[in-house]
């Protein structure tokens, strides 16, 4: 059995100029965050990310990282609207595939299924046809004839995805409310990275939370990263919510100034400027 | 805390009672309420008359009023159950049609947007698949618009073929209730809220609206009704937040 355990910056090595990335999560809820910072610190650029968009998005768009997005929406939760990546559509730094919520998960279990699409009833009669005119329908065989949007795989070089326990084998484990889509995005990709609050023997999985917990299944897994408070400043329930406070500082600074206080430095600066403070208003 | 002791009942508590009634008759279906006055409003028609509705948490349970938990919901159960059609949501909308298209992705070009908004969310899948009702808190010539700049919610007129589950059943604005119940499904006024007028409406409302003088007023909450919005369901009079008239 192989030890998959690294580093985030070493999972960043194995990246490329160009990959298509998937980034799981939710909005400003679990986000692999120590990795998009990684990330950040690196020269990758020109990446089609897919992503339920929260501030991941927010910041490699800022960053100029971003080609083009595939999303249903980019927000902060408790505050609506992204404000860096607002700023990068507004000025037409990115391209876009913008779809619908359940299209994009259908894209990803078409690309986990092999499969070249899947039909989904969503998309017709919207503006989503008309902002994405490579989209094609399919009629039913059957008697009904109905036209669906015929959902195209959402195939990923790379998956990136922040949990809360998992073992140095790759088997990673949910203890909050919402898998998200996170084994999703590592069985649709070609390697999968995950991060988590702390690495634990495989016998610790079940003794703290039941089998099903155990949302991550290691032969999708490439590579295990301990990241404490890793998903920081997005939610990681139960281990911890999301940083609010910090949340609208990154939200209310200028980019640069952002990037210039909390990423020129590595991870561990990173988290003791959180822990210190110095931020707050 | 003066409007939480008055007799007199607020825009907002008419507000809450018009999104309430969206939810009446639904049956056992999960009610998705988009900000804050739909919340009280679904949460009051679950404690009234539409006991059998189901209730998320806003995270990933599903709640009975008092916060006992009664089911698991996660992101991806929920995609599937609109699929089902066994929910009524009442999503915002920064801009809506008279045929009930909506927009919440951005104002001006897609290509290169004006203001960037939350982009289309699930209002597709929404709108294709379960009823989908809309709640603007400020009324005004620039949410009710001759023409969206990007479909996010189908309308009658765009729907097409693919009407087999779409139905849009009301529109609740801070200056009335809304339906699309006319030959060729554009929006007409079901009731104002008082102190409104038909040419208020008119006149916050960029395409025609043909405003009958003799439309109705939006009901008020009963005495319990209005208790339990009151000292049960919003103590803290967040609805004043959302409309403070």
């Amino acid at each position: 059995m192989s030890d998959k355990t690294t580093t985030a910056d070493e999972v960043v090595s194995r990246l490329r100029d160009g990959m298509t990335l998937g980034i799981g999560g939710w909005g400003s809820r679990r986000k692999p965050m120590a990795l998009v910072r990684a990330l950040l610190r690196s020269d990758i650029t020109d990446l089609t990310v897919v992503s339920y968009g929260g501030p991941d998005v927010g910041m490699l768009a800022a960053a100029g990282r971003i080609r083009k997005l595939v999303t249903p929406f980019v927000t902060l939760d408790s505050i609506p609207l992204e404000p860096h990546y607002r700023a990068a559509r507004e000025r037409g730094a990115l391209e876009l595939m913008e779809i619908d919520e359940a299209m994009f998960m259908w894209g990803l279990h078409a690309a986990a299924n092999r499969l070249p699409f899947l039909p989904v009833r969503a998309g017709i009669g919207s503006d989503v046809m008309r902002v994405n005119p490579g989209l094609r329908t399919v009629t039913s065989p059957y008697d009904d004839g109905e036209t669906f949007v015929a959902m195209p795989a959402l195939r990923l070089d790379a998956a990136l995805v922040h949990v809360n326990r998992a073992d140095r084998l790759g088997n990673g484990q949910y203890l909050g409310p919402d898998p998200y889509f996170d084994d999703l995005f590592c069985e649709a990709a070609d390697t999968a990275y995950v991060s988590c609050e702390r690495i634990v023997d495989t016998a610790e999985l079940t003794k703290e939370a039941p089998p099903q917990s155990l949302l991550i299944k290691r032969h999708t897994v490439t590579g295990v990263v301990e990241a404490p408070n890793g998903a920081h400043f997005t939610s990681c329930a139960p281990d911890y919510g999301r940083d609010e406070a910090f949340q609208k500082a990154y939200a209310s600074t200028a980019w640069a100034e952002f990037a210039a206080r909390f990423l020129d430095g590595d991870e561990q600066a990173y988290q003791s400027a959180v822990r210190e403070g110095t931020w707050k208003p | 805390m003066e409007a939480m002791t008055s007799a007199e009942v607020t825009r907002a508590e008419y507000c809450v009672i018009a999104c309430a009634e969206a939810w009446r008759g639904n049956g056992e279906v999960l009610a998705s309420p988009m900000g804050l006055i739909p919340s009280i409003g679904a949460r009051l028609a679950r404690l009234t008359f539409s006991p059998d509705l189901l209730l998320t948490d806003g995270e990933a349970t599903l709640v009975r009023p008092d916060g006992t938990a009664e089911g698991w919901l996660p992101y991806r159960q929920h995609l599937a159950l609109v699929t089902g059609g066994r929910r009524h949501v009442m999503m915002g909308a920064s801009q809506i049609d008279r045929y009930g298209n909506q927009n919440i992705s951005c104002i001006g070009d897609w290509e290169r947007p004006k203001r960037q908004l939350l982009g289309v969310r699930g209002a597709p899948v929404n709108t294709l698949n379960n009823p989908t009702s809309y709640w603007i808190p400020r009324h005004s010539r620039r949410a009710f618009v001759e023409k969206v700049d990007m479909v996010c919610g189908v309308g009658y007129d765009h729907v097409g073929a693919a009407a087999r589950y779409h139905r849009i059943p009301r529109v609740v604005s801070d200056l009335g209730v809304f339906d699309f119940d006319t030959p060729d499904h554009s929006m007409r006024p079901v009731s104002l809220h008082p102190g409104v007028t038909p040419d208020h409406v008119r006149e916050a409302t960029a395409f025609e609206l043909t405003v009958p003088d003799d439309v109705p007023q939006s009901r008020p909450p009963t005495a319990e009704e209005l208790r339990l919005i009151r000292e049960v369901i919003d103590p803290g009079n967040t609805r004043a937040r959302e409309v403070a008239v």
